[in-house]
């Protein structure tokens, strides 16, 4: 089996003049090609510095981070589209700082805006866009690059309930038709649980591995949209399990 | 803006249209009032100066204010004096603002650089620069080069500061995104930096040219052949009041264009 990435051995400290905190522990991890794995923990418990290992914005104080791939995709809690650019140029912003805007890559861009329904917004500027246009635009943008591997970082937790689902929907299905590694880091147990292949359970900081589920869905295997297994009574055990583990963790 | 160019509905309501109507209203009023405030000031101004209630030799007065506007404008001396203080003014502005941009980006690309200069540039600012300019126009030249110095002394430092902070006050994700794109120093500066500071430098450029004026008539007291500073300044010595109003009135009118020009630039190149 083919990993795309490999966390060994991993702790990280961080440092201020009074303090010295040790986020992550002793901790390892494997991503497979195309695997889809969730993260889930108790908010600070060192979920995104994993994912900011991964992307090598930070360093480990020890241990070893593999990637097998240079070119990997981020997508954050807030969609960071820069308002003065408008939506088509927001999402060249990958390909622009690669030096990589060709007229083939363009088209490629201008097919995704299409297929996310974003066309006919191409020349909008972020702040005419809804919340969830927004983030579907961050999405294109991330994709455009063509990323192996994606890390998102909660993507979907500014949006409001009704827009979270959807494109939580929506988002989910694209990573499990175009086969894009992903590492999803989240405090929402059900969104973890509809979108992924593995869900990892964080002990609270410093973090370790606390448990670990392969997610399957047997009801609904030919057609498996986040939507769809959110209605199955696997996913009501799955989401039964992973809150205990994290309620356990507060005692 | 933009929402509202959108929405032309035909068929609106008749209490929206009376909404809209007692908006027009609202406005046309406050503009009539601003234009009457004009005119009423130099109404009475004129009339005192008639009738003697203000003594002429030390207020002047609209009507000569006037005559000696078309005297300057038909033997040519105005466009003369004018084109000159216009020129040093642009020049000193340009230098001033192009000057105070590189060192912001040269300090936010040496962060190190920034801390250690910090207490000079925080005293340079807290001098009231006009204080300097005897010596800068002895160290530039007496003249044009002295008069520009001096116009961009002023706002060069001011400019530094402002756009230091407003480089360094950049949200912080939208640069780490750029980097997760593996975005170098320069690309960071280039395509986040700068163009999320784009209406922080207009609104430098804008006070800037208020600034860069100051510059220029404090250089022109001290050292000018001519311009509007010399021209006020050999009226208030020579006790020709007639002459020290029209050049500050001569320099309200272009300052006020020049700042419109800037507020209007302002408007076209910010579209979000």
């Amino acid at each position: 089996m083919e990993y795309i990435c490999e966390l060994k051995n991993i702790s990280k400290r961080f440092h201020t003049i009074n303090h010295e905190t040790k986020a992550i522990d002793n901790l390892s991890m494997k991503v497979k090609k195309g695997e889809i794995v969730s993260i889930v923990g108790p908010s600070g418990s060192g979920k995104s510095t994993v994912l900011n290992l991964i992307g090598k914005l930070e360093k480990p104080s020890e241990g070893e981070v593999i990637v097998n791939t240079n070119s990997i995709g981020f997508m954050f809690q807030k969609d960071q589209l820069y308002e003065w650019r408008n939506i088509f140029k927001n999402c060249l912003l990958g390909l622009e700082v690669k030096n990589a805007v060709t007229e083939e890559n363009k088209a490629k861009v201008i097919d995704m805006l299409k297929k996310y329904e974003l066309y006919s917004f191409r020349n909008h500027y972020p702040s005419q866009l809804s919340g969830g246009m927004r983030q579907r635009a961050a999405l294109v943008r991330t994709l455009a690059i063509e990323p192996d591997l994606l890390l998102l970082d909660e993507p979907f937790s500014a949006l409001d309930y009704q827009t979270r689902l959807s494109v939580g929907n929506e988002v989910g299905q694209i990573l499990r038709r175009e086969k894009i590694s992903t590492v999803l880091v989240t405090h929402d147990i059900p969104e973890a649980v509809s979108i992924s292949d593995r869900v990892i359970v964080f002990t609270e900081r410093p973090a370790k591995i606390k448990k670990e589920y392969i997610i399957e869905f047997k009801e609904c295997q030919d057609d498996r949209t986040p939507m769809n297994c959110r209605n199955t009574l696997e996913f009501g055990e799955y989401f039964r399990q992973i809150w205990r583990d994290l309620d356990a963790g507060k005692e | 803006m933009r929402e509202k160019n959108k929405k032309k509905d035909f068929n609106i309501s008749k209490e929206h249209s009376d909404y809209l109507k007692s908006i027009k209203r609202e406005n046309y009023f406050i503009r009539i009032t601003q234009i009457l405030v004009f005119v009423f000031f130099i109404a009475i101004w004129e009339w005192a100066a008639r009738y003697k209630h203000i003594d002429v030799f030390l207020t002047s007065s609209p009507g000569a204010i006037y005559k000696l506007i078309v005297r300057f404008i038909e033997d040519g001396s105005l466009i003369k004096h004018l084109s000159i203080s216009t020129m040093e003014t642009i020049a000193g502005f340009f230098a001033g603002t192009i000057l105070g941009l590189l060192t912001a980006i040269l300090l936010w690309w040496f962060r190190r650089l920034a801390r250690i200069m910090d207490p000079y540039i925080v005293i340079l600012n807290s001098l009231p620069k006009t204080a300097l300019a005897p010596i800068i126009i002895l160290w530039a030249g007496m003249g044009f080069s002295g008069i520009v110095a001096t116009a961009a002394s002023i706002s060069v430092i001011v400019t530094t500061m402002t756009l230091y902070t407003g480089f360094i006050n950049v949200e912080k994700d939208k640069i780490v995104l750029l980097k997760t794109m593996g975005a170098n120093k320069f690309q960071v500066l280039n395509k986040v930096v700068i163009p999320s500071n784009i209406p922080n430098i207009l609104s430098v450029i804008r006070v800037n040219i208020g600034l860069s004026w100051i510059g220029v008539i404090v250089g022109e007291f001290l050292v000018s052949k001519a311009g509007i500073g010399y021209l006020i300044l050999y009226g208030s010595q020579t006790f020709k009041l007639d002459l020290v109003m029209m050049g500050v009135f001569v320099l309200g009118v272009v300052a006020a264009i020049m700042y419109f020009f800037a507020s209007w630039l302002e408007k076209i190149v910010i579209k979000y």
